[in-house]
């Protein structure tokens, strides 16, 4: 085990705090409260962080343009739903269609183990999500791997949307209910746990957690010999190749663990909308993260997720008001006649500022908010302008 | 330690390389030198396998190696150093080796401070990103790069390209020292007079066929290899 320097000390204290905080949050805000936004904001931006940094190791550090991401997370989604309906509950999700899949892992677990059983069963569900996704896009990645930049581009954005397209089908229907929406599979409320007769709400952290965990595992490979192959792959294909490493199959590699994260964040997505409908996951939905991966920073982790967590924030609270007529007291205000809550600050307008915000960052900070620098570099920096001395070479090997 | 037999390369219906037969002893210094559009890449990106040819056939240490894919090539030892150097411009120095040696699975470091010790420079620049560097430090780059991987031939594509002369010949020094620690190298230039006087031995490309073989020192003094090449 290396030792952590003192940079990256800083980062996991403030993960930690972040966790803590999030545990204790959770317990003082209660669902009818205002601040309740701030929850919901959180879980939702946490998800959005994995999709965010598994879509940033295909484009950020394999330097693989792809466009498929909403129809990955829809498989993904759409196994985990599948695979987590109480058999009980399977006759009212699927209405026009007689259901073939005939297991609950939640449900089979729960009866074995009971409570915690449940969310063993959550997390195979999960993972079995992961691995369906996975398997799709190895068998897309066979063509489509093969293609460059643009070409790439515009065929990994076709598949996206054929996955969609095959997933609504109604030849599908007996597995994936067709057009149809999913519904009444395992939710956030089961995360909940009640200890003497009082609830602790988990939901929260439950789902910050398992999307850490998703985003530590990029992490760890990012930085292994496989994640300098991949960036080498990004610099230059032919040195790359030049130095011996085999393009195609760690193109395949990115691609897959890629989709393997895509597929567990449609999950959790799944777990978070409480209902899967297909129609959702339109490639508009691979240009959010697209969005958030550039806002960051291509080719930072740690940008992913504040680029994530701004972009949530930002369009999910923040901005809320400028749709529903009351932002910052300025609705009270009228200029040439014209009063901006009646007439200005109406449904659409906070998509209006959104991208004027969006474009600023594009001018202003060229190469996302962290560039490809991880957090620990700005920490060294911000504590290099207290010292009297900075230290060289502060970056850890 | 490399023989090629009557290698003919197209690229699409034209034909670079034209059936051209060399051999490259263990522990010398061959070079092929050529005016542009000769074929010198061309034979080098064969022998790495970024090419496949459509004829003939490429004998490392006497085994065939003809069309394997690059990743088998560089795991037999036979390494790269692409023209135009072609660093990864966003990663630092020290990645940058580090992706050099990616085949590796024993301990790479001796060879860390192996390729520092040859090039001083880089160790300065070790968290340097590589494409911030001069020309002459990127080239650095490329062969330290290279010589991570362990070569037992390294192939350098016009080292000396767009390189200051002071530079050239420090390049030119450093190979010769590579040399002596039993690297083998093949060398493509369009610097024939510096080529000539490094190299054991040397070849003449014009237009996908060899025209003239010899000793270096020898060429150096060829007349009509002084009226085409050195002027």
């Amino acid at each position: 085990m290396k030792k952590l320097s003192s940079a990256n000390l800083i980062t996991v204290l403030l993960l930690i705090v972040f966790f803590i905080s999030l545990i204790v949050l959770e317990q003082l805000i209660a669902p009818t409260d205002r601040m309740n936004m701030l929850l919901v904001s959180l879980r939702q931006g946490s998800i959005f962080a994995l999709l965010a940094v598994s879509m940033n190791l295909l484009n950020g550090f394999t330097g693989l343009f792809s466009l498929g991401h909403a129809g990955f997370m829809l498989i993904g989604a759409v196994t985990y739903a599948i695979f987590s309906i109480p058999l009980a509950y399977r006759d009212m999700v699927y209405l026009y269609y007689d259901y073939v899949i005939k297991v609950s892992f939640p449900e089979i677990f729960g009866n074995l183990l009971g409570g915690p059983g449940m969310m063993i069963g959550v997390l195979i569900s999960i993972i079995l999500a992961g691995l369906v996704t996975a398997l799709i896009a190895f068998l897309v990645g066979l063509p489509v791997l093969r293609m460059r930049s643009d070409y790439l581009a515009i065929a990994t954005l076709g598949f996206g949307e054929i996955i969609r397209a095959i997933i609504m089908w109604q030849g599908m229907g007996r597995i994936t209910n067709g057009a149809n929406p999913l519904r009444m599979f395992t939710r956030t409320d089961s995360f909940n746990i009640t200890i003497g007769g009082y609830t602790f709400g988990l939901i929260t952290f439950t789902l910050a957690l398992l999307s850490a965990v998703g985003i530590f595992i990029i992490l760890l490979l990012v930085t292994s010999s496989y994640g300098r192959a991949f960036k080498a792959i990004r610099e230059d294909e032919i040195a790359a190749e030049a130095m011996g490493i085999n393009l195609f199959k760690h193109k395949q590699l990115s691609f897959c663990i890629s989709s393997f994260f895509a597929g567990t964040g449609g999950a959790l997505i799944a777990i978070f909308m409480g209902t899967v409908a297909p129609i959702q996951f339109r490639a508009a939905m691979t240009y959010e993260f697209l969005l958030i991966v550039v806002l960051g920073g291509i080719g930072s982790i740690t940008g992913s997720i504040l680029g994530a967590m701004l972009f949530v924030f930002a369009s999910m609270w923040w901005l809320r008001g400028l749709d529903s007529g009351a932002f910052l007291g300025l609705e009270r205000i009228t200029i040439f006649g014209v009063n901006l809550g009646e007439q200005v600050f109406v449904s659409g307008f906070r998509l209006v500022v959104f991208s004027v915000i969006i474009m600023c960052v594009v001018l202003f900070f060229r190469r996302g908010l962290m560039g490809d620098k991880e957090l620990p570099y700005y920490v060294d920096k911000i504590r290099s302008k207290f010292k009297p001395t900075p230290k060289a070479g502060g970056v850890d090997a | 330690m490399l023989r090629i037999e009557d290698l003919k390369v197209n690229y699409g219906g034209i034909e670079a390389v034209k059936g051209v037969s060399l051999e490259v002893p263990q522990g010398e210094i061959v070079t092929l030198i050529g005016a542009n559009g000769a074929g010198k890449s061309t034979i080098l990106r064969t022998i790495s396998g970024l090419v496949k040819p459509s004829g003939g056939k490429v004998f490392f240490n006497d085994e065939e190696i003809t069309g394997l894919i690059p990743y088998d090539i560089v795991s037999k030892g036979i390494t790269l150093v692409p023209e135009g150097r072609k660093v990864f411009p966003d990663l630092t120095v020290l990645e940058n080796l580090k992706a050099g040696a990616y085949l590796r699975k024993d301990d790479i470091k001796p060879d860390i401070e192996w390729v520092y010790s040859l090039f001083p420079r880089l160790k300065e620049r070790s968290w340097q990103a590589a494409g911030t560097m001069s020309g002459g430090e990127q080239q650095m780059l490329a062969v330290g790069r290279a010589l991570m991987s362990k070569p037992k031939l390294m192939m350098m594509d016009e080292p000396s390209l767009g390189l200051a002369p002071l530079i050239v010949k420090d390049i030119f020094d450093i190979i010769k020292t590579i040399v002596a620690q039993g690297v083998t190298i093949l060398l493509i230039e369009q610097n024939a007079n510096m080529a000539l006087q490094t190299a054991n031995f040397a070849y003449v490309l014009e237009v996908g066929r060899i025209t003239m073989t010899g000793q270096g020192k020898e060429l150096l003094n060829n007349e009509e290899v002084r009226k085409a090449y050195l002027g």
